[in-house]
């Protein structure tokens, strides 16, 4: 697995990593809970016939300035900015849970900016007849396998590498925790369902089948909601980061769709 | 020094299989549990005891805030307070304290403070805590990522409600109001402000700049302590503040009788129901993302003592025998002698001018706690009071002069009910 190339964008004043790779039509990556730590089996999958363009969220591993964002709109603001000038305007995007969030509002908000979108178990909903998990409420043994059906692949995903600072690689990890909780807490509720009638583009609904965070009834709701032609589909053997768990299934799904 | 009473007032009916049976007693312990009519009961013995301890000579009594918990019924301190400033005539009352970042808007506190410090002629200390992960965070669904930003800014608007003259617009980051003008004022210019904390270094460098009084509250006794309070002195040191140990408080579980093995006897049901049962708590509650500051988890990763004063580690290592948790410091307890020189000990080691004591801790009786309160009144306190009497204590209420106070009417707590 070869490493991508390594750019930064300015965002209000925080340096943001952009990693490209690959080459052939530009498909933009926005990552789920916990960010982008290292590259991943999932993006070189993406990358055999796409340039993979992933910019980091704020507080998310390569990018800092959270803290500066304290409302909703103030987030939106970021994403877009991050959109616009990792020159992912007008392209296909895809982004899961966290980022996938930021998909759907970049779409929704600026329907005419984005070619085609795909979104795994994005947040923003919440149905309290069929809660979302708190993420931020499990015991330090539990989280992996809420995240991951495979609990492994997310205790490996996060384990500091060799040759990383032991200090601040695990204060990352829990800043992209942070920042996702600051934009998000307590409920994941963004409120989303108001904005997503305003999504033309068409979009594709991915959901790992043992998601254990995201109800699989929101991909109905969205879909319901979504102005855009909607596609739902489940991939087997992957819980709420599916591209990590099962990174050559969801990246076909992603592909095929926007071929 | 200052001695000080201090009550969490937990609910004293906890199951003795609520630690196999329910998996917190914090934030989603279950309501099944809780029964009002015998709560009824709690809370007036609870305030009994709090009265009898003004009664007794107690420099000031202490109560805090909880949300959904079981060791904790106070959400509101400020109506224990209130209902102190009533009952207690010359004993300081130190609400430790308001979260905050809780109130919407802050502004509330201002004026609820302000109440208490007019209603008690002067008397009130004001505690500013961030709060609890549990508290804060789950129980109250604040953000943890902005907590420590929003009460900052609600500490300013506070201060500012209390000092400015004139009505003015307060434009915050996350508060905005118009008009800010609180009726009533408090007596005191400011009500002194304490603060409790962790071992966080922010905080300490924090209370050292605004000269504020740092409190350590923790329920695992001087051992922790210890290493906590060396880092708030030597931080002091480097930012050229002195040594006055009335900058600091610090909490004690406390248990005296006539001897050692009787105070082991009368106090182990107590001591083992507050730590067996009041301290279970799910650790899924510790660790919000962002409670802890960054250059907080940078020292907690390199130091073991500001390790060992986090959430997570403290859910840990709960001790269930009496014999362990006095062993290991988080009760003392003996004859008054003894007490008196563990405290002595703590008080000279630790450099802390402000004991707050649990007299009363788990289910432990109104008889049982009168009688420690009593005792510790009568044997212990005379002997330490003195203690650091060559500093000056700049941080205490300042309140009217007694002679110039309203009369409280004839219903004043009565001694004998103690005995």
């Amino acid at each position: 697995m070869s490493e991508p190339t390594t750019t930064t964008i300015d965002i209000n004043g925080h340096p943001c990593r952009v990693w490209t790779k690959g080459s052939g039509p530009k498909i933009g990556w926005l990552a789920g809970f916990g960010g982008l730590p290292r590259w991943t089996p999932f993006l070189d999958e993406l990358a055999k016939t796409r340039t993979v363009i992933a910019p980091s969220l704020p507080g998310h591993p390569g990018a800092t300035g959270h803290n500066l964002l304290d409302s909703h709109l103030d987030w939106i603001v970021a994403a877009r900015q991050i959109i616009v000038k990792s020159g992912l305007e007008g392209e296909d995007i895809a982004g899961s849970s966290v980022g996938g969030s930021f998909v759907a509002e970049f779409a929704a908000l600026w329907p005419h900016k984005v070619k085609r979108v795909a979104l795994i178990a994005p947040w923003g909903l919440f149905d309290e007849k069929d809660p979302a998990t708190d993420v931020w409420a499990q015991r330090p043994d539990d989280q992996p396998g809420v995240l991951c059906a495979d609990p492994q692949i997310w205790k490996d995903f996060k384990a500091v590498p060799a040759g990383a600072n032991s200090v601040e690689w695990p204060i990352e990890q829990i800043r992209a925790s942070e920042a996702a909780a600051r934009v998000f807490w307590p409920l994941g509720n963004t409120k989303i369902e108001k904005r997503l009638p305003l999504i033309l583009a068409p979009t594709l609904l991915l959901w790992g089948e043992q998601d254990r965070v995201m109800p699989r009834s929101y991909a109905d709701t969205m879909a319901r909601l979504i102005e855009g032609k909607t596609t739902i589909k489940t991939i087997p053997g992957a819980g709420h980061l599916a591209d990590l768990d099962q990174p050559a299934a969801t990246a076909r799904a992603i592909l095929e769709f926007m071929s | 020094m200052k001695l000080m009473w201090f009550h969490l007032m937990p609910y004293t009916e906890l199951p003795d299989d609520f630690k196999q049976k329910h998996p917190s007693v914090w934030v989603d312990i279950h309501s099944s549990l809780f029964d009002p009519k015998r709560a009824h009961h709690m809370y007036n013995d609870f305030m009994d005891e709090m009265e009898f301890a003004a009664e007794v000579g107690f420099d000031a009594v202490c109560c805090n805030e909880h949300h959904s918990n079981g060791y904790g019924l106070m959400p509101s301190p400020n109506l224990i307070a209130s209902a102190l400033a009533r009952r207690t005539t010359d004993t300081a009352i130190c609400v430790m304290g308001n979260s905050l970042a809780l109130y919407n808007p802050p502004t509330r506190v201002a004026e609820e403070f302000a109440m208490i410090d007019c209603i008690s002629g002067g008397r009130l200390i004001a505690g500013f805590p961030v709060g609890s992960p549990m508290d804060t965070c789950y129980a109250y669904g604040q953000n943890p990522s902005m907590l420590r930003e929003r009460y900052l800014e609600a500490h300013d608007l506070v201060m500012r409600a209390w000092t400015e003259k004139e009505t003015f617009a307060f434009n915050g980051r996350f508060n905005q109001q118009r008009y800010v003008n609180i009726w009533p004022r408090p007596i005191q210019n400011h009500p002194p402000v304490w603060v409790p904390g962790g071992g966080s270094v922010e905080t300490w460098r924090w209370c050292a700049e605004m000269d504020y009084v740092y409190c350590y509250l923790s329920y695992y006794g001087y051992k922790t302590g210890l290493g906590v309070m060396k880092g708030f002195w030597e931080e002091m040191d480097k930012l050229g503040k002195d040594r006055n140990p009335f900058r600091a408080g610090f909490l004690q579980f406390v248990g005296v009788a006539e001897s050692r093995s009787e105070a082991l006897e009368r106090y182990a049901e107590a001591a083992e129901y507050f730590y067996g049962r009041c301290l279970h708590i799910d650790p899924k509650f510790a660790q919000p993302p962002g409670y802890v500051t960054e250059a907080t988890q940078r020292v907690g990763l390199q130091s073991q003592v500001v390790k060992a004063a986090s959430y997570q580690e403290k859910f840990k290592k709960r001790p269930t025998s009496m014999q362990e948790i006095v062993d290991d410091g988080y009760v003392i307890i003996g004859s008054p002698k003894d007490v008196e020189e563990q405290l002595r000990e703590v008080a000279v080691n630790m450099n802390v001018g402000n004991l707050m004591m649990l007299l009363q801790y788990g289910n432990m009786s109104k008889e049982l706690t009168k009688y420690n309160t009593k005792l510790f009144a009568e044997q212990v306190m005379p002997k330490l009071k003195p203690l650091f009497s060559e500093w000056e204590h700049k941080w205490w209420p300042k309140p009217m002069q007694r002679s110039a106070r309203a009369e409280l009417p004839s219903f004043s707590p009565r001694v004998e009910a103690a005995e």
